[in-house]
């Protein structure tokens, strides 16, 4: 089987994300890449060393500047022509690309798949993690996103795949866009971070994430999450939301602070190594899932532990 | 212009599911169930657009079985003229879910098509691409904020990075993500309102279009079960646990 996975990148360097997608390609068959962008050569040569990548396609052309769903998904599927799968990290991007693909195919598409049990047979989350289905697809043509925490990583180099060009599809002309507020931070990525310290509605401001949540984080060189509860009450930005319908975090260890622990937030954190929670009511439904709980109230506790450490 | 919302009828979010013990699904008998938290938000949406002056009239649509009418009726309540109910008792894929649409979509020629971008029980995330794909229009998907311009809609949308704003053609197809808005409560005489709204039943077959699932569910099982571990009595403790852990020095 020859698969296409799609390369998620910030015009400079690939995600991580990419990395794991490539280990669940490589499980179904031949790992060809899709890098498309505007001035992505050298991204292009980057993929080419990724362990175990065959060919790297590279779609150079401003109409796939920004990953717009209407552009490249048209282009995905000129290249699905020639391959069995298109397998993408469950980004952002990918998420809204990848079912625009699948449409044009006509097949059904695999979201979030944790592990492939045959070439058609995979295993995918459903009702919050609640519940996990093995389904078989009958579609020729297999269109997949992966849950990146469930696939290791490839390494970044060992590989000698070849670059190869591959004509734009073109502009389509329904979509334009128009700008971007992308949050800028020293800190890991929530995605990749080996340490997570997040924070919940308890933390009542904006004001006491700065002082109490990141102060920790640094001292840790943890990244920083949050629940719905904290996005919603606008005192981080969407990015920060770990959960079923937020980001979906796997570190080492992850700190839940002033988090009750209801099910969508437990579905985006609850394959994490180690989970430690810091919650002032002793029944919060967060410690039926903590390997370590402190109960203790945050703006004390916190604080204390930061400079302990 | 006209808005279609399509609504799905899902367990309530409040409930935790539980798996049958024959491992074949959820077991939703005697479970509250509920409209898709997203799809409230995309009622809500509409509900304004209409409120502004922007849209004249709303459609909801529903695929699913005849108790799905009680989701169509609370969107009635929220806000919307009237609903379309596709009545089956079979399970349909996003990608039968977008066919259906498709065909309503070009029956009722609206500007705007409001999803939710997520069904929280299959967590697919697909429909909304796949109809935008099919009826080959724009899509704003994950959208926290839209707004309406002449032949344009502006959405701001939630993605990884943090927000990113695309203009799209209309028609075009919206999701919505958490942050769009607050749903309004349906009023009490609003809900008795509703009940004398236009609601019309159709069957998948009336749309000519092949509904069979392209993806077979072997098996459904519990993920695999954390168990609590211990509690520690202070900081220093804590401390202690981390040091152990390698996470300080
Ligand atoms: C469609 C849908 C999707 C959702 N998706 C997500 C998602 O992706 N991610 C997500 O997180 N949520 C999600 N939610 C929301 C989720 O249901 C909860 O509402 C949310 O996670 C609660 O956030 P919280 O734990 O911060 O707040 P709360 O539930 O209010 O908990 C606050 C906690 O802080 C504790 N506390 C208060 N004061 C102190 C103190 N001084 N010291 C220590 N502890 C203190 C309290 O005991 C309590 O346990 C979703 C909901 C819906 C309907
Ligand atoms: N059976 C259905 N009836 C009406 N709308 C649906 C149905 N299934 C999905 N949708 C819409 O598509 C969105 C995304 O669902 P999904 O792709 O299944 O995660 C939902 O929020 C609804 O707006």
């Amino acid at each position: 089987m020859k698969t296409l996975v799609w390369v998620e990148h910030d015009g400079g360097a690939i995600k991580d994300a990419t990395l794991s997608a490539v280990t669940a390609a490589a499980k179904l068959g031949e790992v060809h890449l899709l890098v498309a962008g505007k001035g992505v050569g050298g991204v292009a040569e980057a993929a080419a060393k990724i362990a175990g990548v065959g060919k790297v396609h590279v779609a150079d052309d401003a109409a796939f500047d920004h990953a717009l769903a209407e552009n490249v998904a048209p282009l995905v599927v000129e290249l699905m022509g020639s391959h069995d799968a298109f397998v993408a990290p469950a980004t952002s991007n990918a998420k809204n690309i990848a079912p625009r693909v699948a449409a044009l195919l006509d097949v059904m598409q695999i979201s979030d798949i944790l592990s492939i049990e045959s070439a058609d047979t995979f295993t995918r989350p459903t009702y919050a993690g609640n519940a996990i289905a093995t389904v078989q697809s009958s579609d020729a043509k297999k269109v997949i996103t992966v849950r990146t925490t469930a696939f290791d990583k490839a390494a970044r180099d060992g590989g000698s795949g070849t670059v190869e060009a591959v004509a734009s599809t073109g502009d389509k002309g329904l979509s334009r866009f128009v700008g971007a507020e992308i949050s800028k931070s020293e800190r890991p990525e929530l995605t990749s971070a080996k340490v997570i310290v997040s924070g919940g509605r308890a933390l009542q401001n904006g004001e006491n994430f700065k002082t109490i949540i990141e102060p920790l984080a640094d001292k840790l060189g943890a990244a920083v999450g949050a629940s719905r509860a904290a996005v919603d009450a606008g005192y981080v930005p969407n990015d920060y939301q770990v959960g079923q319908t937020g980001k979906i975090v796997a570190p080492e260890v992850y700190i839940a602070i002033g988090i009750s622990g209801a099910i969508q937030h437990l579905a985006g954190m609850k394959d994490s190594k180690t989970i430690i929670a810091i919650n002032k009511d002793e029944d919060a439904p967060i410690f039926q899932i903590a390997d370590i709980g402190l109960v203790a109230d945050l703006f004390k506790a916190v604080p204390e532990l930061t400079g302990k450490i | 212009m006209k808005i279609l919302v399509p609504v799905k009828r899902v367990i309530d979010y409040n409930v935790k599911p539980r798996v049958k013990a024959d491992g074949t699904g959820v077991d939703l008998s005697n479970v509250k169930m509920s409209m898709n938290p997203f799809d409230e938000i995309a009622v809500e949406e509409a509900i304004r657009l209409k409120e502004k002056g922007v849209a004249s009239e709303i459609v909801a649509v529903s695929i699913g079985p005849a108790k799905a009418q009680e989701t169509l009726r609370t969107a009635l309540a929220m806000g919307a003229d009237r609903a379309i109910l596709i009545q089956t008792d079979d399970e349909v894929e996003p990608l039968g879910v977008a066919k259906l649409l498709a065909k309503v979509a070009d029956e009722e020629a609206p500007g705007l098509v409001i999803l939710g971008k997520q069904a929280i029980d299959d967590d697919s995330n697909q429909t909304g691409q796949m109809l935008a794909a099919l009826l080959g229009w724009g899509q704003g998907t994950f959208a926290s904020k839209v707004e309406v311009d002449g032949d344009t809609v502006n959405v701001t949308r939630e993605v990884d990075g943090g927000l990113e704003t695309v203009a799209l053609n209309t028609p075009a197809i919206v999701t919505t993500d958490l942050r769009l808005n607050e749903p309004r409560y349906a009023s009490l005489p609003n809900i008795m309102k509703a009940k004398s709204k236009p609601l019309a039943t159709k069957a998948p077959a009336d749309y000519g279009v092949d509904v069979a699932p392209r993806l077979k569910t072997l098996s459904v099982a519990e993920p695999p079960k954390r168990v609590a571990g211990a509690k520690v009595a202070d900081v220093d403790e804590l401390v202690a646990k981390l040091k152990a852990l390698g996470v300080v020095a």
